[in-house]
């Protein structure tokens, strides 16, 4: 009878009793120092920043959706780099792959936006899943050549194909309908701007998600020591390939995004110092955060936006120099060395 | 037909023994240290750059440029080596690949500050203009000398390895870097020596490539696939398999661009994919 009682209780679901299992559960979590999914102040306030940039200051709207797109692939890089380990120096080539699906499907007279980000987005998908493949089974110096031998292949599959592609001149005549049949795309990229927030959100909320749930959690042991986790059981090659075309899948939706707000896709998209400069920002910023990635995307793109107009070979040096500081000097990105900065200034010692 | 599928092959063979010469530093770097250098590119372009500098500026022939190239290279190698390098071996490969990247951005920001963006000339001397005629074949004179010289110096590589002190302390570092250390091996002396002798051959062969390969600040990234095929191929450590690689990459590069111009480079990125899917474990599964 009481067995029975509880059972209904819990059958409930989100009553009292439901809520205070969920209240355990997260305190349990918190114990024993697992990452938990509340949202904190900071973080509130952290998204408050781009909302307020783009409602306070309409003449950098069309530079703030570049930023948000740029912070969208950042992510896509920050999951497999941050969380599993993988360098990749072809990541461009989810992007590229994003951009031309979008592009193309404009083109040839679909301009329905939403309909055209889940094109791209699976186009990707498929390629990373196809990449995964080989990309999974290799180690060390062979993996990071088959990342950059990957996104090399696709760059000049691009540039050969010129009559889908439009080759070196890039992609043109991409025509978008309205945002939900009623925002126009517009010069000064007041819909851009919201619609790549929203996007850039709502990925944002999913991926927060998918880094504490168990899925997230197995990942990052298998970083830590992917011997022991198949020793444990966990399907070690099949986790990092869904975890590697859910990225693809990131970067291409963030290629679709540029592609339909910019309506234009370059050659370059898919091109080498596009994933190299992708690496940059998110060491920059702090891999494996998620936030890091962001706010790397946000420092790198405002900085090449003043710096690169007065010369790009001063961009490259200090681009260069700033990458050797912080392999040296600043392992952890800005947000890795602001934590050490806290923890010090607390005075705690480090367990 | 047959003559100019010849000279084809010859044309590949020069060109695959400069890839050679410039991606055995590489080689030796990833096999000694596990280090995987995309800077090494830089110090080809460098070695390019001295070249150019010291023809123009002091006058110095053409010849008489090529071991102060080496010397150059190694020198500013052995001197990067003990300030920057060795901190790296231990870090992770991201580290060592976003190191390596940023210093082959400032290596190309320097060079087009210095140079401009353009293509650097070569004043050859007069005896390698032109052509020979050896069986029936026209051989660019200057690609002859080019192969000469690099077989030379294989031959004094595979010496120096196989036959020295030094080369026997380096195979022992790189079969087991541990196990040399406690037979006394001074393992740091033996990775600074032969990074520099690696940076020193690979400012060689950019001297050398000037006029095979050409020379503008793009140079450092623009081959760096190459060289890192070569390594992936041909296995880390070693001297023989990188240069039958470089050979093959060569020979397969020259004739996709000569037989079947449109499809460009993607022969060899394809093939580049194809064999690492085959040998996954890469290096590791065939060291020296």
């Amino acid at each position: 009878m009481r067995a029975r009682s509880a059972a209904v209780g819990e059958a409930a679901g989100p009553g009292i009793l439901g809520r205070w299992a969920g209240w355990v559960r997260r305190g349990r979590r918190e114990a024993l120092g697992l990452p938990h999914g509340r949202w904190r102040a900071r973080e509130v306030a952290f998204w408050l920043a781009p909302l307020a940039f783009a409602v306070l200051l309409p003449s950098w709207r069309l530079l703030a959706s570049q930023v948000f797109i740029t912070g969208l692939f950042a992510l896509s890089l920050d999951l497999i780099l941050g969380y599993a380990g993988i360098v990749s120096l072809g990541q461009a080539a989810f992007f590229g792959t994003g951009a031309y699906a979008a592009g193309l499907l404009a083109r040839h007279g679909w301009g329905e936006p939403i309909s055209g980000l889940f094109a791209a987005t699976a186009a990707a998908a498929a390629l990373a899943w196809l990449a995964a493949h080989l990309v999974v089974r290799a180690e060390g110096l062979g993996r990071l050549m088959l990342t950059l031998g990957i996104g090399l292949v696709v760059y000049e599959a691009a540039n050969r194909a010129a009559a889908v592609t439009g080759g070196v001149d890039g992609l043109t005549g991409v025509v978008m309908w309205p945002l939900l049949g009623r925002f126009e795309f517009d010069l000064m990229g007041s819909t851009a701007c919201a619609y790549s927030l929203i996007v850039l959100f709502a990925v944002f909320v999913l991926l927060r998600r998918l880094a504490v749930s168990p899925f997230g959690l197995s990942v990052r042991a298998i970083r830590e020591n992917p011997a022991r986790m198949a020793a444990l059981g966990a399907p070690v090659e099949s986790r990092l390939r869904a975890l590697f075309t859910l990225s693809g899948a990131v970067a291409g939706l963030a290629g679709g995004l540029l592609a339909q707000t910019t309506q234009f896709v370059g050659l370059d998209y898919l091109s080498f110092p596009r994933s190299a400069d992708l690496l940059v920002m998110v060491v920059l910023g702090g891999a494996g955060r998620l936030y890091g990635a962001l706010l790397g995307a946000a420092l790198f793109m405002l900085a090449q936006d003043r710096l690169s107009g007065l010369d790009p070979t001063y961009w490259q040096f200090w681009l260069g120099l700033v990458l050797v500081a912080v392999v040296l000097f600043a392992r952890g990105g800005v947000l890795g060395g602001l934590e050490l900065l806290v923890r010090r200034g607390r005075r705690r010692p480090l367990p | 037909m047959l003559l100019r599928l010849a000279g084809v092959v010859f044309d590949g063979i020069a060109y695959g023994s400069l890839l050679f010469l410039i991606s055995i530093g590489l080689s030796v770097t990833l096999g000694l240290m596990n280090f995987v250098n995309l800077a090494h590119g830089a110090f080809a372009m460098l070695g390019g750059y001295l070249c150019v500098t010291l023809m123009e500026r002091a006058g110095v022939p053409f010849l008489a440029t090529l071991p102060l190239a080496f010397l150059g290279m190694a020198v500013l190698g052995a001197i990067l080596e003990r300030a920057l390098f060795r901190r790296l071996y231990s870090a992770g490969a991201l580290d060592q690949v976003l190191f390596s990247i940023g210093l082959t951005l400032v290596a190309m920001a320097a060079c087009t500050f210095g140079f401009g963006p353009g293509q650097e000339p070569v004043e050859l001397p007069a005896f390698l203009h032109g052509q020979v005629h050896l069986l029936g074949l026209d051989l660019g004179r200057y690609r002859l000398f080019l192969v000469g010289l690099v077989a030379i110096l294989a031959v004094a590589l595979e010496l120096l390895a196989g036959r020295t002190r030094f080369g026997a302390q380096v195979r022992a570092a790189v079969d087991n870097r541990a196990a040399a250390a406690g037979l006394g091996i001074d393992v740091d002396r033996v990775f600074a020596l032969t990074f520099a002798l690696g940076a020193g051959l690979a400012g060689l062969g950019g001297a050398l490539g000037i006029e095979v390969l050409g020379l503008d600040p793009t140079f450092a990234v623009k081959y760096l696939v190459y060289f890192l095929l070569v390594v992936t191929v041909g296995g880390a450590g070693g001297f023989r398999g990188p240069a039958l690689a470089a050979l093959a990459l060569g020979v397969l590069d020259v004739a996709g661009k000569y037989y079947v111009p449109q499809v460009g480079a993607f022969i060899i990125y394809a093939a580049m994919v194809v064999l690492l899917a085959l040998f996954p474990k890469g290096l590791e599964g065939r060291r020296a």
